[in-house]
């Protein structure tokens, strides 16, 4: 059975004094079912991820105690991944016919930090100054400058981009531009990545409201279908987070495995895809993930970064919202912020941000540690 | 002033040469380290010790240059602290380690290069002693 979402919404990203998570889980699933055309209660299961908010399930006591089934999920920053790809199940399964995928989060500033033994890694990782998800980035990003030829100039272009894009999204966390000397003069962080080639974890709520894809013109003359949707964990030889050793032998990431898995379940390849969200934690990120989704060769992306294709109005439109660069990282509702988005472009509703030729397909992609990835693919 | 290691059972020490401490599969050879129970890519519970390379080549590099969030992180903040090297160096047909680096001069460091292991200071704890840690610095 064929899966359609038939209504997004999202809270604006941002930092929002006085707003709680919940709440702004809540502003998301109001706008997703106003979207939609429907009531709260006529959903009837919803699945909610969250790395803040202990029970996402508790948004329940603002939107109505009405008895449904709602599991809570989390995958680091793939979560929100889970949560689609888990509703989607249940649609397919014909267990129901309504439900929605909600992602809420609200962080303090400032890079991730935890316990490295709720890892399995050792506590000495952590004491060592190790356990830190950006030197990682920097690490990969480094590596993969010197394999595939890519400079330092492609990395600025790419957060450049990602902030240009930002400025014409209202919902948005960073709208200012900022210039490519500007993101490379700022301080380095983890080399060769500085501190405006990072997103920010920050606070924000998404949400997507999903039925079987022949009850769709019930809600709405403009379904979007889920083609795919895929989650895939890090396997032996992967270069992963939070990774205190790695094996000799060497393999793919997890993000090229989802990718694989989605391009399979949809039937279609990178070529028929019109507009892309990938996770840009950081701008190497993005410039990596290109091509492990398999829209380029690795390498490719110098030229093609230096000659606009991954603008808006480029042959690949990447992160048209801004992805995370611009929008920050709440990490429950990034992944719904991209379906958003997505769905705005394949309805046309994108406003200053709109893709031209009336896009029809979209991929969404999502990585985060300790190595996990999901990969949804949209169309009209 | 004593010198203490970070933790037991991750490099011998104090030796001539010191060694990290990792461990092989007795079923299918794989090299794990720091030492773990059981095998990650056969999953047998049968893992020995093994000491490791104190030699190999760098395979990926980068320099943290803020202060990681403490905790966990455990060294010195604001202004005692200073930027440092991470990266993982590859002990040939073994494994490769994560590991700080004695160098962090992104003008020095290059993938391929000779490391080699050294036993370093890293912070002085409540009780006044040095904690000693492994690092990898280039061959001199």
């Amino acid at each position: 059975m064929d899966v359609a979402i038939v209504g997004t919404g999202l809270h604006p990203f941002g930092r929002f004094a006085g707003v709680s998570g919940i709440e702004m889980g809540a502003f998301a699933i109001r706008a997703a079912l106003e979207d939609a055309g429907v009531e709260w209660r006529d959903v009837e299961f919803a699945f909610g991820g969250s790395y803040e908010v202990d029970n996402p399930d508790a948004v329940v006591a603002l939107m109505g105690l009405t008895g449904i089934p709602f599991t809570d999920v989390y995958n680091g920053c793939a979560t929100a991944a889970s949560a689609i790809s888990m509703a989607a199940s249940t649609i397919r399964l014909g267990e129901h016919k309504l439900g929605i995928a909600v992602g809420m989060d609200k962080h303090l500033p400032g890079a991730f930090s935890a316990d490295p033994r709720l890892y399995a890694c050792p506590s000495w990782y952590g004491e060592l100054g190790q356990f830190v998800t950006t030197k990682f980035f920097g690490m990969k990003i480094n590596k993969y400058m010197a394999d595939h030829g890519i400079s330092h100039a492609t990395l600025a272009r790419v957060a450049a981009k990602n902030y240009r894009n930002g400025a014409r999204n209202p919902n948005a966390f960073r709208r200012k531009p900022l210039s490519e000397e500007e993101i490379l003069g700022s301080p380095m962080l983890n080399y060769p990545l500085t501190q405006y080639m990072f997103c920010s974890p920050d606070e924000g709520a998404a949400a997507a409201v999903f039925c079987p894809a022949e009850d769709a013109h019930r809600y709405t003359d403009q379904p979007i279908f889920l083609r795919a949707s895929a989650v895939r964990t890090r396997r032996l030889g992967a270069f992963e987070v939070h990774s205190p050793w790695l094996p000799i032998e060497q393999t793919v990431g997890p993000t090229v495995d989802a990718s694989r898995a989605a391009f399979d379940q949809a039937g279609i390849g990178p070529e028929d895809v019109d507009v892309i969200q990938l996770q840009d934690t950081d701008a190497g990120a993005e410039v990596i993930h290109l091509a492990e989704n398999g829209f380029c060769a690795d390498g490719d992306q110098e030229a093609l970064v230096a000659d606009g294709a991954l603008e808006i109005d480029g042959p690949l439109p990447v992160n048209t919202d801004g992805g995370l660069i611009a929008n920050g990282e709440p990490i429950g509702a990034s992944g719904l912020r991209q379906v958003h988005e997505l769905a705005l472009q394949l309805r046309g509703r994108a406003g200053d941000r709109q893709v031209p030729g009336s896009p029809k397909v979209g991929y969404a992609q999502l990585y985060g540690a300790p190595g996990t990835a999901g990969v949804s693919i949209l169309s009209t | 002033m004593t010198s203490i290691p970070v933790a037991e059972g991750v490099f011998t020490w104090p030796a001539d040469e010191p060694q990290l401490i990792g461990s092989r599969c007795t079923a299918c050879g794989i090299v794990t380290f720091p030492a773990q129970d059981s095998c990650p890519r056969c999953a047998a519970m049968a893992m020995d010790e093994e000491l490791l390379a104190r030699r190999g080549r760098l395979w990926a590099w980068t320099t943290q240059a803020f202060p990681p969030p403490s905790p966990p992180y455990a060294g010195p903040t604001g202004a005692d602290f200073v930027p440092f090297g991470v990266g993982y160096v590859e002990l040939p047909g073994e494994v490769k380690v994560e590991t700080r680096l004695t160098e962090a001069d992104p003008d020095v460091l290059r993938l391929g290069m000779e490391m080699e292991l050294v036993i370093v200071p890293f912070r002085t704890d409540d009780e006044g002693n040095e904690i000693m840690t492994f690092a990898f610095g280039p061959v001199a």
